[in-house]
């Protein structure tokens, strides 16, 4: 009887095992899916990231032109016939402009017709006129088919980036404008080339004569000052640190104050930079000097960080072996054990100058929100970096900026991918286990 | 352009300075180097030391203080009604006086004057400074030419130079410590002395436009930080709810489950990720996010404005996602496999033991990884100056548009800033108040994983 009890008990306990080792199971699946669908979803928000910017960028890399057929009329641009360098500079090639393009598509237009007309074409197609007449001034009186920039209302509408549709989001052209395109398309008359403005221009207010360049050149003057400060500084200070410093209230006060650096949000920084870059030192604001000494001290921690890791790494047989030889504690380090850290110590540096490369809110302190056409010659001279201009792009209202800013983007993480690559094959190939 | 010209022209006379050094050194010791005291390069090293140093210092010296100097001899130069004038305004007319020195055309002609008057002292300065660092140059390396001879203790020295460099390096950390906190301090005891402590701090209102005359209606100047923390706080949740699940279980399936096939693509994607710059994140909020959510809304008949704390948030939590997850990474497989083991001993599935064993012992860690991405969340600036919003509203829906601390100091600080009105320095008031709050958060968070993590060994 109590065997009996026994059993059955045991065969229900076995039985409920049974069950709850179902639900356990289940439970594992459940978890083990969550931890898989975390992932997925990660990478998918990265996905749609990236798909979305090349999806709204890659047609920043393609410029509309516009062929018109440009009569260099003396009526207009020369009227006393004397051919003078200084009266062909100032001339009026915009009315030159205007009447290649009524020519052809509107011959009776009215003065309305005619504004419309204007805002076909970018205003460089009247810089480019003058640049033909005053290089080559035998061309007035002829007539010739000139490729000129299509502003960026066209630009947009030829590249499909708003639809075609009167009145529709973004499309800013009226229906006049919208059967001028048309027409040009059917004739040929409209192409789409690489977009050298893009890659050689400074920024402008009209999106289709923006460019990059004055912001890579900011970017890359800034980088410069942030290399030659932060890279001695690092590594000296990483080398005292690791190799020489007493371990003593001092030198644990440093280290302390390294590892908070390194959490001090960026835009404090900039702070810093205003008060006493700027209002202290006077230095020229908005420059790439006042920019890259502020992005030298945030990644001042990075590179000290991994400067020290980098000698950690080197074997103290190494420090040992010189010592035994009669190497001075300088030569141990100058002669043997820096040479090894080094690679680690770039990689790091690399990684830091990469993250310098990205940030934008200390340079918005020190005034490099300011609208610079120029390009910059010098570290003094004002200038854009290019996470700025991004920012700067996305905040105009012009629907032409967000292929702009998009292919912007494409551009700075380029950089930043190409500047990881090279941390990862330097990683690779020096790396050495001792 | 002709400083940089300087520049290099110094730095061949310290190479110069080496060579010359050296041969002299090779000289003194008679064909035998051992005669030495050091080697011969320390003597070099030596020489160069003495020529490089001096020179670039006055360089440098003179590059920092020219700029001031400059100004002042052109100031005392302008007619006397315009030194009269305030500093604001004698601000603007060197700037005129600098564009016209370059060339640009002034309509002032006192300012043409002066223009042409800051050009003429502007080479004289040049001229002198490089008259006179050109001469330390050679002076110093002469100077130290002449002392050597075989038992000067050169190796010593120059070490000790280098020292003295390493251990002034080491400082610029600390120095930029101070530098934020006496800035920061600094430009807040003056904003406080212009609006009180305790209205700053517990303020329910802010709007920082002050009334520059006083019939202006609607700019009351109020500097009530309370909206702007609640703002803060709500963002920062919002990321949190996104980044903390994702974070933690990317980490807890790449630790313990995920094959090396999946972890060969997740971790770079992550890696990936965590290099985009914020200011990519922000205009993905703004283009991307900030609509969808808008028209989800619209589906559901909610009210979404188009700055809402959703959007930047949710994008907030995704930057955050890498931090996380690597922090928990790095924690959960530091958890020694004998825990694991004895779990596993004991019947319990995989998922138990991660839930009952390894996530306990983990904890500290994990909390302190939180307590980092929650710091660098509130002081995340551009996602959120991109694509929340400015009004100052002291509310918890998320789906309104509310401004932040960083919002504002940028928002402050753009554009033109007065030194002297409560709406500038309020900026690095917040500014002190953020450093404040995460470098407390950091303490914090470092004190419980080195407090609380368990020690197996």
């Amino acid at each position: 009887m109590t065997e009996m009890a026994q059993t059955d008990t045991a065969v229900r306990s076995m039985d409920a095992v049974a069950a709850r080792l179902k639900s356990r199971y289940a439970a594992e699946r459940r978890f083990r899916a969550l931890g898989l669908g975390a992932i997925l979803l990660s990478v998918a928000f990265l996905a749609i990231l990236l798909g979305s910017i090349v999806q709204k960028g890659w047609t920043g890399f393609i410029q509309t032109q516009v062929a018109v057929a440009v009569t260099f009329d003396p009526q207009v641009i020369d009227p006393d016939g004397s051919r003078d360098p200084l009266a062909l500079d100032t001339a009026d090639y915009a009315t030159l402009v205007r009447n290649g393009m009524a020519a052809r598509l509107a011959p009776d237009a009215d003065r309305n017709a005619r504004r419309d007309l204007t805002g076909m074409v970018s205003t460089m197609a009247t810089e480019q006129l003058r640049r033909m007449v005053v290089a080559n001034p035998d061309i007035i009186g002829t007539t010739a088919t000139v490729w000129v920039l299509a502003s960026d209302k066209i630009d947009m509408v030829v590249k499909g980036q708003v639809p075609r549709q009167l009145g529709a989001a973004g499309n800013a052209l009226n229906d006049r404008q919208l059967g001028w395109v048309a027409q040009l398309e059917q004739s040929g008359q409209v192409r789409t080339t690489f977009n050298t403005t893009f890659f050689t221009a400074g920024d402008s207010r009209a999106p289709e004569q923006a460019g990059i360049w004055g912001a890579v050149v900011g970017s890359f003057f800034s980088l410069a000052i942030t290399l030659l400060v932060s890279f001695p500084l690092g590594v000296a200070t990483a080398v005292y640190l690791e190799e020489f410093a007493p371990h003593n209230r001092w030198t644990d006060l440093i280290e302390v104050n390294i590892n908070n650096l390194a959490a001090v949000p960026s835009v404090v920084f900039g702070l810093l930079g205003l008060a006493v870059f700027l209002n202290v030192f006077h230095l020229p604001r908005s420059s790439p000097l006042a920019g890259g000494l502020v992005l030298a001290l945030i990644c001042l921690p990075t590179i000290i960080i991994a400067g020290r890791a980098a000698l950690k790494a080197v074997p103290p047989s190494i420090r040992q072996a010189a010592a035994g030889l009669g190497a001075s504690p300088l030569q141990i380090v100058a002669h043997h054990v820096l040479p090894l850290a080094m690679p680690g110590m770039l990689t790091g540096t690399i990684l830091g100058m990469a993250r310098a490369l990205g940030e934008t809110a200390p340079l918005l302190m020190i005034g490099m929100v300011a609208f610079i056409v120029d390009i910059p010659k010098s570290p003094v001279d004002p200038s854009a970096v290019l996470p700025v201009q991004i920012y700067l792009w996305a905040g105009s209202p012009e629907r032409a900026f967000v292929e702009k800013t998009s292919a912007a983007i494409m551009v700075l993480l380029l950089f930043l991918v190409s500047m990881n690559m090279v941390a990862i094959v330097l990683r690779k190939k020096f790396e050495r286990r001792w | 352009m002709q400083t940089l010209l300087l520049a290099v022209t110094l730095l061949l006379l310290t190479s110069l300075a080496f060579r010359a050094g050296r041969k002299r050194a090779f000289a003194m010791a008679d064909g035998a180097p051992r005669n030495l005291h050091s080697l011969p390069g320390y003597y070099g090293s030596w020489v160069a030391l003495w020529s490089g140093l001096p020179a670039f210092a006055i360089l440098i010296a003179w590059l920092m203080l020219e700029p001031s100097l400059v100004r002042t001899l052109v100031i005392s130069d302008l007619p006397a009604a315009m030194q009269e004038l305030p500093t604001e305004k004698i601000d603007v007319l060197i700037n005129e006086v600098r564009n016209a020195a370059q060339g640009h055309a002034t309509a002032n002609p006192d300012l043409a004057i002066a223009a042409d008057h800051y050009i003429r002292l502007r080479q004289i300065g040049f001229a002198a400074m490089t008259a006179v660092s050109v001469a330390m140059a050679l002076a110093g390396a002469a100077f130290a030419y002449r002392r050597i001879e075989p038992q000067l203790r050169a190796r010593p020295r120059v070490e000790a130079t280098v020292n003295i460099f390493l251990v002034a390096s080491s400082t610029v950390a600390i120095f930029t410590t101070v530098g934020i906190v006496l800035s920061l301090l600094f430009e807040a005891m003056r904003f406080f002395n212009m609006v009180g402590f305790i209205d700053f701090l517990f303020g329910l209102n802010w709007s920082p436009q002050m009334a520059t005359r006083s019939d202006q209606v609607g700019s009351s100047g109020a500097f009530g930080m309370v909206p702007l923390f609640t703002g803060t706080m709500l963002i920062t949740l919002i990321s949190m709810v996104v980044a903390l699940p994702l974070g933690l279980f990317s980490a807890i399936y790449m630790s313990e489950y995920a094959q090396p096939r999946i972890r060969a693509i997740a971790k770079p994607a992550l890696e990936i990720l965590a290099g985009i710059p914020t200011v990519v994140f922000g205009f993905f909020a703004v283009i991307t996010v900030a609509p969808l959510i808008h028209s989800a809304g619209e589906v559901f008949g909610l009210a979404v404005a188009s700055e809402s704390a959703m959007a930047a948030g949710i994008v907030m939590g995704i930057t955050l996602i890498p931090l996380i997850s690597s922090l928990s990474d790095d924690v959960i497989t530091a958890v020694p496999h004998s825990l694991r083991e004895g779990a596993y001993g004991l019947g319990a599935t995989k998922s138990e033991t991660i839930k009952q064993v390894v996530l306990p012992a983990a904890l500290p860690g994990i909390v302190g990884g939180v307590l980092l991405a929650v710091s660098r969340a509130i002081g995340e600036t551009m996602i959120v100056v991109m694509a929340a919003g400015l009004s100052a509203k002291l509310t918890f829906n998320p789906l309104e548009a509310v401004t932040t601390v960083t919002v504002q100091i940028v928002t402050l600080l753009v554009g033109d800033t007065e030194f002297d009105s409560p709406k500038t320095l309020a900026a690095f008031a917040l500014g002190l108040m953020l450093f404040a709050i995460t470098l407390g958060l950091n303490v914090v968070a470092l004190h419980i994983v080195q407090k609380y993590r368990e020690k197996y060994d």
